[in-house]
């Protein structure tokens, strides 16, 4: 049934309410959206989710269909939390990316919140976005007090 | 706020919130009300913070009387709800449809499929049907955004109110939108078409008395029958022809996971839901083999379908009724693939904050090994373990009652361990006439109802409500007093602590509470800790202003500060 199927690039981000998942997906979602793809993020948030398990979806390419990524499609995941890899892992394609903590020297992080801008940096290594968009992105999305800390996790995750 | 993303093409990435909150503003809405819900709550934080007038009422009623006053004259109106909400505001929907408005009214309802964040799974459809308002159902930002205005307009032309119905996934989703104004304009009302208020006289219109509304009901189904001749012609529903042998209708959502699931399937995608276009729908069902509704719920779609004697095919319900659904699950439902879906790892519930006040309110409960009829909001998180310190909790308020119940049955041994326990936004919502009915009709035992005051509505994430004192856009206001509502009521013993720093008082005065068999209300009072910074500002803001405003006088009590006046 199938036969014009769309190149869809799938990015899960997972981790535990108030860890910054969703603001990385937020980014994340803003740097491709600004480089002129189509873009559909779906989550589900709430006070209530804090402390328990969260995602964020994002999918883009030239046409994305539905917000949510179906079961096993994952290109990237991208994990915040130790706890919640094997939660989630299933959600990965066979030849899929993992990315979680231990891929970053976190006693390089200038503070442990900026954990989630440190892993979008170990992701922006995927991608040929311009390293000026990732930025301008996270100026965008965080007071400027945490500019030049974001410069610096960033710049941990992405340098190899 | 951070700016919402913009392309090149000025597209914004939008949630269908922001995208509803975006397209009130592009109306010329002239107010917007409703009680915070997930996943409703960020429209109206979002069309107060493009600079539209939003404010939250005490609950979903009175936000749905509001509303309809401003459209009796001729405003547009904006009013938003999660689906248990639209339960409380029914009373008035169910008569406003026949009384009808002047402006325009658009009632947002977000349902819940799946229950991300919610006591039930209830399906709103039923209510446009039950209360015969016209229904619009948005499958993503950009329908959501156009939509709103064909609702708008709806609404105007056939002067009734109009129910927008949406759900988690349409509501949190972001996706491109293409605005018809520049998104740093804000259109004047000549440019967004909205009419000027003014009231006119109509008594027999909206007094609905029986003599009035035996009319106002033949007329209101007169509207319905020329509504479905427009929705046939001209309403807003995608016929896309690819298959001849499988054809699938759908609204909502679904339509996308539709689109990846079967992207041969011809699809009619409906965006007014009701009433539904019959004839649309047959047309499109004659030109497939095969013809399959696409829906999350109950089978709403499916029943009236098959009402209208046609031959289609629905999902199967003892599966696919629960949850929401989703690429993979579209796909099951067109192979009649009922077989066992694969069950995900489970995550971590979530839980109270460290050092929230509520943890130490329901250790105190624990420990003196209360009954607890409780309520809704972040402390339900209390029912989990490791507290396991509630007993039950169905809907907004219930604490007060459910308690009273209790205690008026019970063995006077047990009746003397129940409490009721309540939020401070939960309360004004609808736990006064809880406290009302205590006073009432007080049980032999008496009754202890706790409120648990943190100064806002933190499960929505941190609403102001009429106890804090702020408006939506944190502007000040009147602040609501629970001890003088409670002393008003008829309760002798009304206390306040604060349950992190007087615990060991806490604890005395609901043991001792509960041993006499008289009416007790306890405010355990202290700030949410993620709202504590802002709360001790605006306090100090207050304070000084006070200072200001009356430097000569001295409090007019002489507790010497440590009471809330």
């Amino acid at each position: 049934m199938t036969t014009n199927q769309v190149q869809t690039t799938n990015i899960r981000f997972a981790g535990l309410g108030g860890t910054g998942v969703i603001k990385a997906s937020d980014i994340f979602a803003d740097v491709v959206f600004r480089q002129g793809h189509t873009v559909k993020k779906a989550e589900v948030h709430g006070m209530s989710q804090r402390g328990g398990s969260v995602q964020s979806d994002v999918r883009f390419g030239s046409e994305v269909h539905s917000p949510m990524i179906p079961d096993g499609a994952c290109d990237f995941l991208v994990v915040m939390e130790p706890t919640q890899i094997e939660v989630v892992r299933g959600g990965l394609r066979t030849s899929g990316t993992l990315i979680v903590p231990a891929d970053i020297d976190t006693t390089k992080l200038p503070s442990a919140k900026s954990l989630n801008v440190a892993m979008l940096g170990r992701l922006s290594r995927h991608f040929d976005f311009p390293e000026s968009a990732w930025r301008e992105s996270l100026r965008a999305n965080f007071p400027e007090k945490l500019h030049t800390a974001n410069d610096t996790a960033f710049d941990l995750g992405r340098t190899p | 706020m951070p700016q919402p993303s913009q392309d090149k093409n000025g597209r914004l990435l939008l949630s269908g919130n922001e995208a509803v909150a975006l397209a009130a503003l592009h109306c010329g809405v002239a107010l917007g009300t409703g009680y915070p819900g997930t996943p409703s709550t960020e429209i109206l934080e979002g069309f107060s913070a493009l600079g539209g007038k939003a404010q939250w009422a005490p609950n979903e009623k009175v936000a749905a009387e509001v509303a309809l006053g401003a459209a009796f004259a001729k405003a547009r109106v904006l009013c938003t709800m999660k689906h248990v909400g639209l339960n409380v505001a029914a009373d008035v929907l169910f008569t406003m449809t026949y009384s009808g408005v002047d402006g325009g009214y658009v009632l947002v309802v977000a349902d819940d499929p799946g229950l991300a964040s919610s006591q039930n799974e209830q399906d709103s459809r039923r209510y446009a049907e039950a209360a015969v308002a016209p229904m619009f159902e948005p499958a993503d930002s950009q329908d959501a955004y156009d939509l709103l205005q064909v609702a708008f307009a709806t609404s105007e032309r056939w002067r009734i109110p109009v129910i927008f119905r949406m759900t988690t996934r349409v509501c949190h989703s972001k996706s491109p939108v293409k605005p018809r104004f520049a998104p740093d304009v804000i259109p004047t009302a000549a440019e967004t078409g909205a009419p000027a208020t003014d009231f006119v006289r109509n008594i027999a219109g909206r007094v609905m008395v029986p003599g009035h509304a035996k009319p106002a009901h033949r007329r209101l189904r007169a509207k319905m029958a020329e509504m479905e001749l427009w929705n046939i012609s001209q309403g807003p529903n995608l016929v896309e022809k690819r298959s001849e042998s499988l054809g699938i209708i759908t609204a909502g959502i679904c339509y996308h996971h539709i689109r990846e699931a079967a992207p041969d399937a011809s699809v009619l995608k409906l965006g007014m839901t009701y009433p539904l276009p019959l004839a649309t729908i047959r047309a499109f069902a004659a030109t497939v083999d095969r013809c399959v509704i696409i829906e999350e719920n109950d089978p709403w779609l499916a029943t009236a379908l098959r009402a209208a004697d046609l031959r289609i095919e629905a999902k199967d319900d003892a599966t696919f009724r629960f949850g929401e659904l989703s690429v993979d699950r579209v796909k099951r439902i067109l192979n009649k693939d009922t077989s066992p879906e694969p069950v995900p790892p489970r995550g971590k519930p979530p839980e109270l904050c460290k050092g929230c006040p509520h943890t130490t309110s329901f250790e105190v409960m624990k420990e003196l090994n209360c009954i607890v009829s409780g309520d809704i909001g972040c402390y339900t998180l209390a029912a989990l373990p490791p507290l396991s310190a509630m007993d039950m909790m169905i809907d907004m308020g219930a604490s007060v009652g459910m308690g009273l119940g209790l205690r008026h049955v019970l063995p006077r041994d047990q009746a003397k361990r129940v409490i009721s326990v309540i939020g401070d936004s939960t309360f004004l919502h609808s736990g006064l006439p809880g406290l009302v009915e205590m006073a009432y009709n007080p049980p032999e035992t008496g009754h202890v109802l706790m409120i648990l005051d943190n100064g806002t509505t933190a499960m929505t994430g941190q609403q102001e409500h009429p106890g804090t004192g702020r408006h939506l856009d944190g502007s000040g206001t009147h602040k609501v007093n629970f001890e003088e509502m409670a002393h008003a009521a008829g309760v002798k013993n009304v206390f306040t602590i604060n349950p992190i720093r007087e615990r060991a008082m806490l604890k005395a005065v609901l043991a001792d509470s509960l041993q006499k068999d008289e009416l007790t209300v306890i405010i355990a009072r202290s700030p949410c800790i993620l709202a504590a910074g802002r709360i001790a500002a605006w306090d100090k803001e207050l304070k000084a202003k006070q200072a200001a405003d009356e430097p000569a006088e001295s409090g007019s009590c002489e507790c010497g500060g440590t009471c809330q006046h």
